[in-house]
């Protein structure tokens, strides 16, 4: 396959009228990086930046969680600061790193690049919507150190629990949720306008790179949902400041409303968590397969079925609450129906791989080591949405176990193969291969050890949420430990790979991986507005082995689609 | 003469399905079962575990091969088929998890059914044994935990009772009323559990129930949330403040075993246990008349108590 060169896209510098514009005010070098600038690319690496950076917190919470459980009594910190400790760990690890980042960093880096745009559609909505999460984050953080604590009633922040718990600490974290929310709606609006009007003149929606697909579905989720939980939370904070009675039911309130309320939200957003997820393991596979997305228009369509269907889930996180037997019997079929759209797009993904040349580099071990882990917790998610199921493992460790196969074996292990194939464009240098694979090795070992033997410990008896437990459950327990420190190591070569590469990596090139998206045919680093000159017309992202005729991989002009009969 | 590609797949995937049943059926991931329902569940997690298993190794399996067979060897630069697509082998893959769903669906719903989970909760409500919602509480005041009444006598379970004596708002099975039915109220508080026996008004904080009998909970919560779960019964059910939830099952192995509160309720939350031992009908008479109060006269005067 010939493939044209990125230079073909760089045409000439012609003299912008725009230059000396907003762009030319701010300021150079990563200062930019601090500043309020309107650059997708830039916004999407702040995103990207800070999420890491609450990850870490994040990380070192889940630290703080897994020694108290290294042993089966409460002895490393008291019982409430426990309960603060995996608040804010949930909190962090949903608002502050995996939706900022699967979404935010990687949206907003790739979706203007993929529909042929220079930038977002609202490029100032999209900064305010970056710099919501820094105070919103340090307000959540702060409010550890005031009086009372941080909130104490779990990142599900149950009534009647989260009305008796230190109510400035729920309050804060209320107001906190709350901005946070703010922010990913300005992001999903700015998506969906994005990826349905700022396309290239000529580029059809059945021949956009398949993460643009995913982010407007998990936009129209964030849309649709998060200003239910918006809602929901400042009636809970109406009760909690003004002593209102929505969700108290000693002033005759109902508080399994709540939860269906806060699960109205809070299901969609396991797949606004993942669909990105999704998309992002679409790029990355083909590119190291040189093989073609198999079966494109299913995988969009299985995308429509899971936002369809992700819509009426939600009380499957209720079986044992206050449910009557009809509803649990009807979020049974909706749930595992759900089954169905998401084995299409696995089943695709192993398509796409057979008959391939597979490179088997650091992106590639994590996207198919997130196929492993994210088919473990699809069928322990399907066992789970069967009511009997459920009734015996439901808030035991069991669902932990599986909740982190699904968020942290699929999502965040995709965010860890996106950072390895997409770092030469970030900033024009390769990431060290050798610690990459090292960094592969630990956390899928660490991985594994910490959270596969929760699911034994759940079925056995084992609550979730406890600071202690049976003696009998402590060697499990310990293993899961081991494995958390494993993870915690496997940080650091990481760490030491994306600083140092930053200056002394390999020099990666335009196109070192030879990619037919959008986002590889110009400079590493790109340039501001993303392209000199026309941005290209990709109408085949996956066009791998066809002859390079078919890839229409040539500078098509808008004047030439306007002036096209047959677009 | 090589071996025909179809016949190796057959092979492999009777093996695999080989594979999956007896990995479902012999590795044991459960604690003993000690209710009517736990068996049942066995039986549905021992399915499921078995499609899992077939599901996981296939995909695995499938996954490690392409990496091996379909390695880009040294320099190599050319790129794989151009394959976009195939329409029958999606109908398959689509057709296949729909049937395995809808299979794992009806099977379920069969087990959700034998457990008692479709039976409406209401059917007898009004023919509860127990008293008007509200009044156990009293009971249990008598008896045990003075301070924690007093500390909760606001709570509204008895408006929501005035309004619809006996409503049961979720559950699993129906308190039939039937003679033989052991009826014990819970409720539960931070951070303990207390069980009240109307047939005999006693008051205990571990469960006592006799084998083989069916026994029906009627669960109220005094302040948060909180989940009554025994393992070894299979069986939770969230015990909520103000909406008054049931649990109906059969205790069938005598013993001794973990209750766990399975819902975060406070700093606490990890140390709120009981235990439920279940006796020989005989040992459990035997304690039911050791335990009955002598003097059924403070039933009275604590029902009189005026309520806040």
């Amino acid at each position: 396959m010939t493939l044209a060169s990125p230079s073909d896209f760089q045409a000439p510098q012609q003299s912008s009228p725009d230059q000396g514009g907003p762009r030319g005010l701010q300021p150079e070098g990563w200062l930019r990086y601090l500043s309020f600038s309107l650059d997708h690319k830039v916004i999407g690496l702040q995103y990207m930046v800070c999420g890491f950076l609450f990850y870490f917190l994040g990380g070192a919470l889940a630290g703080v969680i897994r020694t108290e459980l290294a042993s089966p009594i409460s002895d490393f910190v008291s019982r409430e600061t426990y309960n603060e400790v995996l608040t804010l760990h949930g909190t962090v690890m949903i608002f502050l790193w995996i939706v900022p980042v699967v979404n935010g960093a990687f949206g907003n880096y790739l979706i203007p690049f993929y529909v042929g745009a220079r930038d977002m559609a609202f490029p100032r909505l999209n900064a305010v919507a970056f710099w919501l999460i820094p105070p919103a984050g340090i307000l959540l953080i702060s409010s550890y150190f005031i009086k009372g604590g941080a909130a104490q009633s779990g990142w599900t922040a149950y009534p009647p629990l989260s009305l008796t718990t230190p109510s400035l600490g729920q309050v804060i974290w209320i107001i906190s949720v709350l901005l946070l929310g703010g922010s990913s709606i300005f992001g999903g609006i700015n998506f969906i306008a994005t990826i349905l009007k700022l396309r290239r003149p000529g580029l059809k929606m059945m021949q956009l790179p398949m993460y643009c697909w995913a982010m407007l579905g998990t936009s129209i989720l964030v849309v649709l949902s998060t200003p239910v939980l918006a809602g929901t939370l400042i009636l809970l904070s109406f009760d909690i400041i003004a002593h209102t009675g929505f969700f108290n039911p000693a002033l005759g309130g109902n508080v399994v409303v709540y939860q269906h309320l806060f699960w109205f939200y809070s299901h969609p957003a396991v797949y606004i968590m993942v669909l990105p997820a999704f998309g992002l393991v679409s790029e990355i596979i083909p590119i190291h397969a040189r093989k073609p997305l198999f079966g494109y228009t299913t995988m969009v369509y299985s995308i429509i079925a899971i936002v369809v269907l992700g819509l009426v889930v939600w009380a499957h996180h209720m079986f044992t609450s206050g449910t009557p037997p009809w509803m649990r019997l009807f979020f049974t079929i909706a749930t595992s129906f759900i089954a169905v759209p998401t084995g299409i797009k696995f089943f695709n993904w192993l398509a796409t791989l057979w008959q391939g040349k597979i490179a088997l580099n650091s992106a590639m071990l994590f996207a198919c080591a997130f196929i492993v882990n994210f088919v473990f917790g699809g069928i322990t998610g399907v066992a789970l949405a069967q009511v009997p199921f459920d009734i015996h493992v439901h808030d035991t460790y069991f669902v932990v176990g599986h909740f982190h196969y699904i968020v942290y074996g699929g999502t965040v292990f995709i965010i860890f193969s996106s950072v390895y194939h997409w770092y030469p464009k970030f900033t024009g240098r390769m990431l060290d291969e050798h610690l990459g694979r090292f960094h592969f090795l630990l956390t899928f070992i660490g991985f594994n050890l910490c959270f596969a033997p929760q699911h034994w410990l759940g079925l056995n008896g084992m609550p979730r949420r406890v600071a202690e437990y049976d003696p009998s459950f402590t060697t499990l327990n310990q293993v899961s430990s081991v494995g958390a420190l494993l993870m915690a190591v496997s940080t650091l070569p990481f760490l030491f790979n994306v600083v140092v590469s930053a200056f002394r990596g390999e020099v990666a090139g335009d196109n070192p991986w030879k990619a037919l998206t959008p986002e590889w045919l110009t400079s590493s680093p790109p340039p501001v507005e993303n392209w000199i000159g026309e941005a290209p017309l990709v109408t085949h992202p996956y066009g791998y082995g066809a002859p390079a005729d078919r890839l229409d991989l040539k500078m098509v002009t808008a004047e030439q689609i306007w002036n096209d009969p047959k677009p | 003469m090589p071996i025909p590609s179809a016949l190796i797949t057959l092979l492999v995937g009777m093996a695999l399905v080989l594979a999956g049943l007896w990995v479902g059926y012999n590795v044991s991931m459960l604690p003993i079962d000690a209710s009517s329902n736990a068996p049942v569940y066995d039986a549905l997690f021992k399915v499921l575990f078995s499609i899992g298993t077939v599901l996981f190794l296939g995909i695995v399996g499938v996954l490690i091969f392409s990496l091996v067979r379909f390695r880009r060897r040294r320099g190599d630069s050319s790129d794989g088929a151009a394959i976009e697509g195939n329409l029958p082998l999606e109908i398959v893959w689509t057709a296949i998890p729909a049937v395995v769903v809808l299979f794992v669906g009806i099977y379920s719903y069969d087990i959700y059914e034998r457990m008692g989970g479709m039976t409406p909760l209401n059917d007898h409500g009004a023919m509860h044994t127990a008293q008007p919602a509200g009044d156990h509480h009293h009971h249990g005041g008598t008896h045990g935990s003075k301070q924690a009444i007093l500390a909760s006598s606001s709570s509204a379970p008895a408006a929501t009772a005035d309004q619809e004596p006996g409503r049961v708002w979720a559950g699993i099975g129906t308190n039939t009323g039937e003679e033989q039915t052991l009826t014990v109220d819970v409720t539960a508080m931070q951070f303990a559990f207390i069980f009240h026996y109307p047939e005999g008004n006693i008051v205990s904080g571990e469960l006592h129930i006799p084998a083989d009998r069916p026994v029906s909970l009627n669960m109220e919560a005094r302040d948060v949330i909180h989940a009554f779960w025994v393992p070894q019964f299979r069986l939770k059910q969230d015990v909520i403040p103000g909406q008054p939830t049931l649990l109906s099952f059969t205790a069938t192995r005598p013993g001794t075993y973990p209750i766990v509160c399975a819902e975060l309720c406070g700093p606490y939350h990890g140390g709120m246990r009981s235990s439920v031992v279940v006796h020989q009908p005989a040992d459990f008479d035997a304690w039911l008349s050791k335990n009955t109060p002598p003097v059924p006269a403070t039933v009275a005067s604590s029902g009189s108590t005026p309520t806040a």
